[in-house]
């Protein structure tokens, strides 16, 4: 690249203390993504990959290093760069438009009349194919259904990074695999910038310009990086069998379950290092990794 | 009677039995019986053992009072209120009477209507209880709700305060009574008073006793707010108000409501205990002066207020739970 990179991670370290002193999470982050990159996190449990999320979010500070989006450093949260949580994170008690109304009137609502605004809710909605289900609440429809709202908020804060921390982790893997075409195809169309956490190979391959893997913690940092040159609009059935596809499949594998096998002893220390962190979002997450992480061992 | 009992149930069997075969479909026969039977025999059940148990308790005012005594004394009960109602009627027609002459007479002269001046009535004493317990609800959860969503989102209040709820939070309403009597006779001087004292102390000694469950379940639910949903608080950089309004409250509604049935539940029991020790006007005094008078009807009518205060409990605690349902996004 020859132009200053549109997203920068430099020597990003995050520390966390604890009772038994600090512990360094993060250690000497750098990444460079360019303006509409997919860009794919993947890693072992407990790698620290959400907390470079949430560091890009701004929701956590870095400990030493720094973000810099556009010349402009990272220091605190904003709908520049929206989140897609991992559980859809709607406010229950607001209708599926209300939740993505209460964004927009947040983002626009000295640009936009409220026409414009009703029109760019329910066009986002739209995108999702949400819109015929404005009136119910998150309780009312079903866990791939609120997943597309909350990518639908996010959108409609028209984000220059969409962040997305295991968008599609907590559903089944039919729905799954709809909401991954629909997200490709949604990021095609505007071509945003987005940086998704991710545990599943194929949904890395399939989705991303690259993938980013990170090494095992503590003081995890960025083991290899893996430019996926697979053409677009990408088919996953088409692709299974493609040669390349393995390939980079292969890669990533060889990486995760070769170069750095899931650490046994450390999904104990693990556990414990959690307990004493201070962000229990980040704890909860890790919990959830370890017992996503133990499913996977099995199958493989 | 006995039999008699037993003929009622054999009745009320008859009657659902009769209920049912009306209805369209069996299986929703069998579930209004199902959902009906039960409780229909919980409460025979215990008319029937208190009708045996009651006549072996005796006392100096006679035996205990059993169900058919009761439920005598209730008609008593609304018979004298209704008599007083028409006495009080008749007093004030024959004031408006001579005011009427007196007026033709003399355009100028100052009249007036004085009210009935006859002792309130069970009936009367209840609506009086029931205003006074709203009223020291309501300021309850004004202090309370504020307050708990202040301790809910600042740590440092809340470590400040917590000590002071755990101390204040059991202390019975008979020892806040002297005292806040003391302070109301003090401070509420006026010539023209717009409440009555008794009705001030009883309600502030309600809202003293009422206001620990809502102001904890309140700090509880604010503070319990799903950390996703403050990220995206956050991610959306709402301001403090519009993170409060839009965000914290709602999030925090269901267990602000559960705080306040259980409040409401607490501000019942404190108004009637309240009501007797300082002899302000309710169902409390009602109790009291039948315990003081101690004729051999007393303790029926003791007992007529129990189950009326009983009643009156549940009912609040419906009324509250519609509330709930209405405003509550999880129910």
């Amino acid at each position: 690249m020859t132009h200053r990179p549109h997203l920068e991670l430099t020597g990003v370290e995050m520390a966390f203390d604890t009772s038994k002193g600090p512990f360094v999470a993060l250690d000497n982050i750098d990444l460079k993504i360019r303006k509409g990159e997919f860009v794919s996190l993947i890693g072992h449990s407990g790698c620290g990959k959400s907390t470079v999320l949430n560091i890009v979010a701004g929701l956590l500070q870095a400990t030493r290093g720094g973000c810099v989006l556009d010349g402009h450093e990272v220091n605190a949260p904003g709908p520049e760069r929206a989140v897609v949580f991992q559980n859809h994170a709607l406010m229950p008690w607001l209708t599926v438009y209300e939740n993505v109304e209460l964004a927009v009137q947040q983002v626009f609502r000295k640009s936009m009349s409220k026409k414009e605004r009703r029109d760019w809710i329910l066009h986002n909605l739209e995108l999702v194919n949400m819109a015929h289900a404005v009136d119910k609440r998150p309780g009312e429809i079903s866990g791939g259904m609120a997943q597309r709202v909350g990518i639908a908020r996010a959108l409609a804060m028209q984000p220059t990074v969409l962040l997305m921390d295991e968008p599609f982790g907590a559903l089944d893997a039919l729905t799954r695999a709809h909401l991954q075409d629909s997200l490709m195809k949604i990021q095609q169309d505007l071509n945003s910038t987005v940086i998704m956490i991710t545990h599943d190979v194929d949904e890395a391959v399939l989705l991303s310009d690259r993938i980013v893997m990170m090494t095992n913690g503590p003081a995890a940092t960025i083991g290899e990086e893996l430019e996926i040159e697979l053409p677009r609009p990408r088919n996953r059935v088409t692709l299974a069998n493609h040669p390349q596809y393995v390939a980079y499949r292969q890669s990533v594998l060889s990486f995760l379950y070769e170069k750095q096998t899931f650490p046994v002893s450390d999904s104990n220390t693990s556990e414990s290092g959690s307990g004493d962190e201070p962000n229990e979002t980040a704890a909860a997450k890790e919990e959830e990794e370890t017992a996503e992480e133990r499913k996977l061992r099995v199958i493989g | 009677m006995t039999t008699l009992s037993q003929t009622s149930k054999s009745f009320t069997f008859h009657w659902l039995r009769n209920m049912a075969s009306t209805l369209s479909s069996p299986a929703e026969a069998r579930e209004l019986i199902r959902n009906l039977m039960l409780p229909v025999t919980g409460i025979l059940v215990f008319l029937v053992l208190w009708h045996l148990a009651a006549p072996q308790v005796q006392t100096s005012l006679g035996a205990f009072p059993g169900p058919t005594d009761v439920w005598e004394q209730s008609g008593q009960l609304w018979q004298e209120h209704r008599e007083q109602r028409a006495r009080a009627d008749k007093y004030i027609a024959m004031q408006e009477e001579r005011n009427a002459r007196i007026l033709a007479d003399n355009p100028e002269a100052a009249v007036r209507i004085r009210g009935y001046p006859g002792a309130p009535t069970f009936f009367d004493q209840i609506i009086t209880s029931l205003g006074t317990v709203l009223a020291g609800f309501l300021l309850a959860t004004a202090i309370a709700v504020p307050l708990g969503i202040i301790i809910g989102l600042n740590r440092h209040v809340n470590a400040a305060i917590n000590p002071l709820i755990q101390v204040f939070k059991p202390v019975s309403p008979l020892a806040w009574l002297p005292l806040v009597t003391m302070v109301v006779s003090a401070t509420y001087v006026s010539d023209d008073p717009m409440f009555e004292k008794s009705f001030l102390t009883s309600m502030f000694t309600v809202t003293l006793c009422s206001l620990w469950p809502t102001l904890i379940n309140t700090s509880v639910g604010v503070g319990a707010v799903d950390p996703d949903l403050l990220n995206v608080s956050r991610v959306l950089r709402l301001s403090f108000w519009t993170h409060v309004r839009k965000v914290v409250l709602p999030s925090a509604v269901p267990m602000i409501f559960t705080g306040l049935r259980v409040s409401l539940g607490i501000a019942w029991m404190v108004l009637i205990a309240a009501e007797m020790l300082a002899q302000s006007p309710g169902l409390g005094k009602f109790v009291w002066d039948e315990f003081q008078n101690g004729s051999s009807q007393s303790l029926s009518r003791i007992m007529v207020a129990v189950i009326a205060i009983g009643l009156i409990g549940f009912l609040l605690d419906r009324i509250m739970l519609k509330i709930q349902q209405r405003v509550a996004w999880d129910q």
